[in-house]
């Protein structure tokens, strides 16, 4: 056991690393003139080369890279050319609305999904089984931005009881509790939608099994048989799935974000790709792969905690 | 294999089909087996109907598209809205919707399926290579392919649009990129299941070349779950290329895009909804088609 969590996270760090320096050597490939962009326009060659020289990036790839890892090591990730402040603060700030955000979500979206994905599998091409399975099926083909764009000409254009933008700031005169609705609402039909139709499909699978003919045929009651019997085994294999989605609401919100003006991490991504700001992108990247790499870990042992059967 | 002796999913045929020699004519033809497998399906028809809607539009673009998609007439604007001349009315420059949706189905349904394809030839050949060959060619294209997947999706695509700029052609390529590992994966599984089955070693014995090997005899096997995950795959490689767009990051304006005409309406829903909501529903519902065909299809190889 414990090996194997020094293998996991070993293999996490060499990822890493490996990540790290592509994604460093990708913005090298056509190099931007980072000296020029921060003395605007009008600064003399002159002026450029100078600044070049005092920021060391006429050196060679490798030696800025081994600086910058050094750097990284020690919790310092440079300064953002976007926001001229150090990357660490910026990316705190978003990180932490994204995880609010990221939070209510995952708290709506799982007993959501387990709820309505069990109710459907449980009695398969029922009336309610076709009507559930519809509707996460179509929720989750809708894209965020049209499924954000339909809610708000409902709730904000027509009905006019939520706000359209969610800037965490109270000066549009919304209360803060009110600007997470919508963006909650689109991810949580979006992901849910997802979510909905894998626990289905785990659901049906273990009602066909024997052990539930067996169940339901010495008489238990229906409920028991789906609470004791069925439950647990049908959420063996999306628990993984429902772990994965904390990446996709960590890092693949920049959509909803977007839609709905929201201060996250999502769009601070966005905002420096666009700018080109590479020591940003750098630490998000950075960022975004430690959680994806987390949440795998997380789920191993999930599973295994779930499923005596599966042991390192 | 006996090519007619199953159906399009890899699933035995059914023994009431296979007894009727009548029917078999009809099986030897793809858009025959294609028809009989789609009737079978409610849910695979209705999504069927609305993706063969948007290919038609697609192909038609020119002929049946009222006006050009890019005509800008800024008088229209004092009267956006739907009218017997604009069905579906025209946008902030004055661009008739309808023939805008029209040429954008043309840009989704050209650049998601060139993608899907790219991304299956790579995961196809990287999956075959890894299964069957095995040792170290296995873990390297695995360990390459676990790579890519660590990243955050969307956040690659950034990163590499950023820095090598939005073309139809980088889409594709940043597509191709990141679904390929995980056809690869779909691919090899089955590879391993049936690598060491007799008639692999069968064909193996009469001197067969590898190349033989892998692409007709085990890549058959794979064609269920490879013609389901591509129809899911071109449904999110839509959602993709609308995503794209409306982050600012898709295909250059001003032709029209789905997802971009979302963006740029889209601050103006409040005085005029259906410049934004008419594109929004249009992406809406090829990705739906998508889907349902795939959710059809995917019964169907669970119950042959």
């Amino acid at each position: 056991m414990l090996r194997y969590t020094a293998r996991q996270f070993l293999n996490m760090a060499v990822t890493l690393l490996v990540v790290s320096f592509l994604v460093f050597a990708l913005n090298e490939l056509t190099p931007i003139d980072v000296a020029r962009k921060l003395l605007g326009p009008y600064a003399t060659q002159d002026q450029v080369d100078i600044l070049t020289k005092q920021m060391g990036l006429d050196r060679s790839l490798l030696a800025r890279y081994r600086e910058y890892l050094a750097n990284a090591l020690s919790g310092n990730f440079g300064e953002s050319i976007l926001y001229r402040r150090p990357v660490a603060q910026i990316l705190w700030d978003r990180l932490g609305n994204t995880l609010v955000l990221a939070g209510i979500c995952f708290a709506v979206i799982v007993p959501f999904s387990v709820l309505l994905g069990v109710i459907a599998g449980m009695r398969e091409r029922s009336f309610i089984d076709r009507a559930i399975s519809v509707f996460s099926s179509v929720c989750a083909s809708i894209p965020e931005f049209a499924l954000g764009v339909f809610l708000l000409a409902i709730f904000v254009v027509e009905l006019g009881i939520l706000p359209g933008i969610s800037p965490l700031s109270t000066s549009g005169g919304w209360p803060i509790w009110s600007q997470f609705v919508l963006p909650a609402a689109v991810v949580t039909l979006y992901d849910g939608g997802y979510l909905i139709s894998m626990i289905r499909a785990s659901m049906v699978e273990v009602m066909r099994q024997p052990f539930i003919r067996t169940a339901t045929l010495k008489g238990m009651p229906f409920r028991d048989v789906v609470v004791k019997h069925a439950l647990r085994n049908a959420l063996i294999t999306p628990f993984t799935v429902i772990l994965l989605q904390l990446n996709y609401l960590v890092s693949g919100l920049v959509v909803v974000e977007m839609v709905f003006a929201y201060p996250g991490f999502g769009r601070m991504m966005l905002e420096a790709a666009l700018n080109k700001d590479i020591a940003l992108i750098e630490a998000g990247t950075l960022c975004a792969v430690s959680v994806t790499m987390l949440t795998q870990i997380l789920g191993d042992y999930g599973y295994m905690a779930l499923d005596p059967r599966i042991r390192v | 294999m006996n090519e007619t002796g199953r159906n399009i999913l890899g699933g035995p045929l059914s023994d009431t089909v296979a007894a009727k020699p009548q029917r078999k004519a009809k099986w030897r033809t793809v858009p025959g087996r294609t028809w009989f497998a789609l009737r079978q399906s409610p849910i695979a028809m209705f999504g069927g109907i609305i993706v063969a809607f948007w290919i038609i539009c697609a192909l038609f673009a020119p002929w049946i598209a009222p006006f050009p998609p890019n005509k800008l007439d800024a008088l229209l604007i004092a009267y956006p809205y739907p009218s017997a001349e604009h069905w579906l009315g025209v946008d902030n420059l004055g661009r008739d919707i309808v023939s805008r949706l029209l040429w954008g189905a043309r840009t989704v349904l050209t650049v998601a399926p060139v993608a899907v394809l790219g991304a299956a030839t790579l995961g196809i050949i990287l999956g075959l290579l890894a299964g069957y060959r095995g040792g170290w060619i296995d873990a390297l294209i695995m360990r390459i392919g676990d790579t890519l997947l660590a990243f955050p999706r969307i956040i690659l695509y950034l990163i590499i649009i950023a820095r090598f700029g939005a073309s139809a052609f980088n889409i594709i390529l940043v597509i191709t990129f990141t679904a390929a590992p995980i056809i690869a994966r779909i691919v090899r599984g089955v590879t391993l299941d049936v690598r060491n089955r007799d008639y692999v070693a069968a064909a193996r014995m009469r001197g067969e070349s590898t190349l033989y090997i892998m692409f007709v005899e085990i890549l058959p096997s794979a064609r269920g779950p490879l013609i389901v995950d591509l129809f899911l795959r071109l449904g999110y490689t839509t959602v993709t290329i609308g995503a794209l767009g409306f982050l600012g990051v898709g295909l250059p304006p001003p032709d029209p895009d789905w997802g971009g005409m979302v963006k740029e309406t889209y601050g103006m829903i409040f005085i005029w909804p259906h410049m934004t909501l008419f594109p929004a529903a249009a992406i809406s519902s090829l990705v739906i088609g998508f889907n349902f065909l795939a959710t059809g299809l995917q019964e169907m190889a669970r119950d042959a």
